[in-house]
């Protein structure tokens, strides 16, 4: 990223000078790095002939949050971070970061503790996650050595509470290991996240496509993989393919 | 793979050409066939339920394996409804999501807006700011949704064993319902009416009076089901004891809904969480404790009964206001009205953009090519569908278009569940136990 004078071809970053709260997607230097907008039109061919070309902008996921998080978020910290210590594991090698965020709790969880970390947030009485609604991956290209990440949702009927559990792994080492034992109801889960990321999941009893052919070739929710299409014709106009049209974003 | 492995004889060789990787795919050795099947016991057979036969629900295809007439294992094979919705969300804006997801899980269109609609919305942070018109019309097509897609469920189950009048009844009452999504949004499924912020536009004149003659309709035709089949012994015998599955299976399969309900437990999320003012509203969560296909035929009728409440309550509580947030950067800037050829800008609408004001024109020109952006980060929005908890998880890049949409449909979770509903227990008793589950592949497979 380039400082606020900036030279030419590097870029201006105007968020640096203005008071840009209400711009969205500026979170200062707080936050991840998902990815650096340039321009405003998205075109990076030389075709933004708007004046516009030169715009960088840092868009960022939000970052730790700090405590206290409020609400029940405390409660459900302590007592996992409580219950973690028990088990002889230091809270801070096993959860990486916590986030509080639109009225959401994520723990960011080291791959190597996922298991645990599950387990305890299963079986601990003041915990009780009982219900896990599966995993979603998300695929950051530009997050490098965290690019693949799991995203676990889970449900306490007891305590009537919901969290989210986050796994990253590396595009070259992409393993996580399994809940399955934990939470059988992730086997297909875990499929669909293998078979749409290629997240190989550590301990899955089997773990082969589900959604897409068995002989398919990649994994077609990573964002290198392209989503095809052919352009159409309505009305004398000929409309590319989806994934030719321009984005914004 | 080496071409002496015999084993690997049945298995898909490949080749590569310019064209790609080639794979040729070949039976298995037909003698080893043979002689496996005389070793083994001659009643245990491995059958192929589907993807075609009528009794699957679609493109469900089952696997069983068969001794005699009892099943040993059960697999259920899916994929073969696969759209790739989630990957084609990538490439549209946020709005012309609904007009995606509303076509996942097809008899629940409604719910998939709304959750993700929810979720968009949660990302904006503009919970707050949702009209109470259109989180009401939003209940009050949720609700009517819900009992098409019992009816449905009911209907197809009852013909599944043989009760074709049930079925006859149950997709007339649901036609009433779909004649009156039709004259509010347009379409009769795949509605994409509900949009982040509300609604594509307001109710039609004569809805609410067309809906309370519905709601008259539904009291008299519901006790029907009820007389037909709910004391019928044939109905009984073949539902009663089947496709059993208690609360813990429930809790590890992830298992939702009715089916969850049918073990006693009351979790509700429109109770547990509410969302668009549910908490508001008078309405039992019926239960029942007998863990069966029986319990959850008994929990969709009750449901049914219950969401009609509901429905009367909206009906109630409809005041005259807007539809969709009062925040021009995100509310969808068209007048939709009735043209020559079908559903369109309004000519008012038009006139004034084009004719009289220059920001307007711009503005529109700005969020219909573009959309609006959405702050970086996830949200998770879970609605109470007729079939379970239908979440969705959504991340925004602070882009214009949705960088990862996921949705946790109970029909993929609650079909896992098959496998332990069915195993042990006769051939003829996998297709109530499949029926009690409600899966729509449009949903599993998405």
């Amino acid at each position: 990223m380039s400082d606020a004078n900036g030279t030419a071809g590097e870029g201006v970053n105007p968020e640096k000078e203005l008071s840009a709260e209400n711009l969205p997607g500026q979170r200062g230097d707080g936050g991840e790095e998902i990815r650096v907008q340039r321009g405003m039109f998205g075109a990076d061919n030389g075709g933004d002939t708007s004046g516009y070309g030169g715009l960088v902008r840092s868009v960022r996921l939000p970052g730790a949050s700090n405590r206290p998080y409020g609400g029940w978020f405390d409660e459900v910290a302590d007592e996992l971070e409580g219950a973690l210590e028990e088990q002889g594991l230091l809270p801070g090698n096993a959860i990486g970061k916590t986030v509080v965020d639109r009225g959401e709790l994520t723990f960011h969880i080291e791959r190597e503790h996922l298991v645990r970390v599950a387990t305890t947030l299963r079986d601990d009485p003041a915990l009780r996650f009982e219900l896990c609604t599966g995993v979603s991956g998300v695929h950051y290209p530009n997050d490098k050595g965290r690019e693949l990440h799991a995203v676990y949702h889970l449900r306490s009927i007891t305590h009537n509470r919901l969290i989210r559990l986050e796994v990253g792994a590396p595009d070259g080492d992409p393993h996580i290991p399994s809940l399955v034992p934990v939470y059988p109801t992730n086997d297909w889960h875990e499929r669909e996240t293998y078979d749409f990321f290629g997240i190989v999941f550590d301990g899955h009893p089997a773990l082969t496509r589900i959604l897409m052919p068995d002989d398919w070739q990649g994994h077609p929710q990573r964002k290198d993989y392209p989503l095809g299409g052919i352009p159409v014709e309505y009305k004398g106009a000929r409309i590319p393919a989806p994934d030719q049209r321009r984005s914004y974003s | 793979m080496s071409s002496s492995d015999t084993s690997a004889a049945s298995a898909a060789s490949a080749r590569e050409t310019t064209e790609g990787t080639v794979y040729t795919v070949t039976g298995g050795d037909w003698d080893e066939v043979v002689e496996t099947a005389q070793r083994s016991d001659d009643e245990r057979i491995i059958v192929n339920m589907g993807p075609q036969h009528p009794s699957t629900h679609g493109v469900l295809r089952l696997i069983l394996e068969i001794d005699g007439e009892t099943v040993t294992e059960a697999r259920c094979g899916i994929g073969y409804l696969h759209t790739g919705i989630e990957k084609n969300l990538e490439y549209r804006n946020w709005t012309q999501g609904t007009t995606f997801v509303t076509r996942m899980d097809y008899l629940t269109p409604f719910f998939n807006e709304t959750a993700y609609c929810l979720g968009v919305e949660k990302l904006l942070g503009i919970e707050d700011q949702i009209p109470d018109r259109a989180s009401v019309i939003r209940v009050l097509l949720m609700e009517l949704n819900r009992l098409s897609s019992h009816l449905v469920c009911v209907a197809t189950g009852g013909m599944e064993l043989g009760a074709t009048t049930i079925m006859i009844y149950g997709f007339r009452d649901r036609e009433l319902i779909l004649d009156a999504f039709e004259l509010i949004t347009g379409l009769r499924m795949n509605h994409a009416y509900i949009r982040p912020g509300g609604l594509a536009q307001d109710l039609p004149p004569g809805a609410v009076d067309q809906i309370r003659e519905l709601v008259k309709k539904l009291r008299k035709n519901l006790p029907e089901y009820d007389a037909l089949a709910t004391g019928n012994p044939i109905f009984k015998a073949r539902m009663q004891d089947v496709g059993y599955l208690d609360l813990s299976g429930c809790m590890a399969l992830g298992a939702t809904g009715p089916v969850l309900r049918s073990t006693g437990l009351p979790h509700d999320l429109r109770k547990a969480q509410p969302y668009c003012g549910y908490e508001t509203y008078d309405f039992e969560v019926p239960t029942a404790d007998t863990c069966d296909s029986y319990g959850r035929f008994l929990i969709r009728l009750e449901e049914m009964r219950q969401s009609l409440r509901i429905v009367e309550q909206c009906l109630d509580r409809l005041q005259p206001g807007p539809v969709m947030v009062a925040d021009k950067k995100i509310a969808w800037p068209a007048q939709l009205a009735m043209g020559p050829d079908g559903l369109g800008n309004s000519l008012d609408h038009i006139k004034k953009i084009m004719g009289t004001s220059m920001e307007a024109l711009i503005h529109h020109f700005k969020l219909v090519t573009e959309g609006f952006r959405v702050p970086p980060g996830q949200a998770y929005a879970a609605v109470e569908s007729p079939k379970g908890e239908l979440g969705a998880h959504v991340v925004s890049d602070g882009g214009t278009r949705p960088f990862r949409v996921h949705f946790r449909d109970p029909s993929f979770t609650n079909l896992q569940a098959m496998a332990a509903m069915c195993e042990g227990g006769q051939v003829a008793d996998v297709i109530v136990a499949v029926a009690s589950l409600d899966p729509v592949m449009g949903g599993v497979d998405r």
